[in-house]
């Protein structure tokens, strides 16, 4: 060890888990331990929202048949929804849920896209409970879908035996299938995009916080610059992270409903 | 490394320290070598079937987000350790 290490020890602080946690704005609603307040993270999602909303506004506020700029984007992205993700994975009824694909993708990539917006720097992602609600939603979509299509019975025999499989097996696959399709499903759902944006808030913090600490540690701080290309790179990492995981939280929710909804073989 | 070690022993905090670094690190290995083998086939398959790109690229896209979760599981994990 070297003499100036020691000192960037001292200044580096690794960013923790507390750094997920907020303080509540107002006093807020207290229901049992459970408190109910306005906080930023609660903030962020409604800005979020504020945000999707007012780009749908803009865009398709006087539809023209030549589009303007944010017009052939908000039409670019829906049809990109709708041929390569509801057609694709659903099937022709794959229309009737374009609402609520399109509403996952762009409102997914609006909360993921405050990673990077400078100022804000957080995604309300990074908590459980937002991408948690999400993957619950789709949830209740796929299995009710299916219920409405198969009826229970019929839905449950769809999800519980796999085709094929022969009957001795049976013992063995049906509590496979039961955990894979009705409990893990959801929760992979939503820990995916969480730990994507608690990584990824990790990786920025060490990375900008390291130039920070390295400028002020003396000689180190010709090293600062190598620190600061590689988060400047992960800022544009994060960009694309939060275009391919609202595609795929949109992308595997469509399949499940197209699972769903399957014809037996 | 052993005198790490030894500085730890009896330190629970520091225990915990390389059980996430552990966590992390052996998380990644298996979804690495999925993510190889299925990112390197479907570049294989879009090369020699190049009209069905979008269609392989989309499923590609999904069994990445398959694989990854793996992953992530560990970096989630670590935290709760």
């Amino acid at each position: 060890m070297n003499g100036s290490l020691p000192a960037i020890v001292a200044q580096f602080e690794p960013p923790t888990t507390n750094d997920f946690v907020w303080d509540c704005w107002f006093p807020g609603l207290n229901v049992g331990s459970l408190e109910f307040c306005l906080n930023f993270i609660t903030f962020l999602v409604l800005l979020g929202f504020v945000c999707m909303l007012a780009f749908f506004f803009f865009a398709l506020r006087s539809p023209r048949v030549v589009p303007g700029r944010l017009q052939s984007v908000a039409e670019i992205g829906v049809q990109f929804i709708r041929e390569n993700i509801a057609i694709q994975m659903i099937g022709p009824q794959g229309e009737s849920f374009m609402p609520l694909l399109t509403t996952f993708f762009f409102a997914i990539f609006f909360w993921n896209i405050f990673e990077v917006v400078p100022g804000i720097n957080f995604s309300s992602n990074s908590r459980i409970a937002f991408p948690l609600v999400m993957a619950l939603i789709a949830w209740v979509t796929y299995n009710a879908v299916g219920i409405k299509k198969h009826g229970f019975v019929g839905y449950s025999k769809h999800v519980l035996f796999p085709p094929g499989a022969p009957s001795w097996l049976m013992p063995l696959l049906v509590p496979i299938e039961f955990i894979t399709q009705i409990v893990i499903r959801p929760i992979t759902l939503s820990v995916r995009l969480w730990a994507n944006f608690l990584a990824g808030h990790f990786l920025l913090a060490v990375f900008f916080l390291g130039t920070i600490a390295m400028l002020q540690g003396g000689f180190t701080a010709i090293f600062a610059p190598f620190s600061f290309a590689i988060g400047v790179a992960l800022v544009g990492f994060e960009i694309f992270v939060s275009l391919l995981q609202a595609f795929i939280f949109t992308i595997l929710t469509a399949s499940y409903i197209g699972g769903a909804m399957a014809e037996e073989h | 490394m052993l005198g790490l070690l030894a500085q730890v022993t009896g330190d629970l905090e520091g225990l915990a320290t390389i059980g996430r670094g552990l966590v992390i690190g052996l998380a990644a290995i298996g979804p690495g070598i999925g993510l190889g083998v299925l990112i390197g086939k479907s570049v294989e398959a879009m090369a020699r079937q190049p009209e069905y790109a979008g269609q392989v690229r989309a499923t590609m896209f999904i069994g990445i987000g398959l694989i990854e979760a793996l992953a992530l599981f560990g970096i989630a994990f670590s935290f709760i350790i």
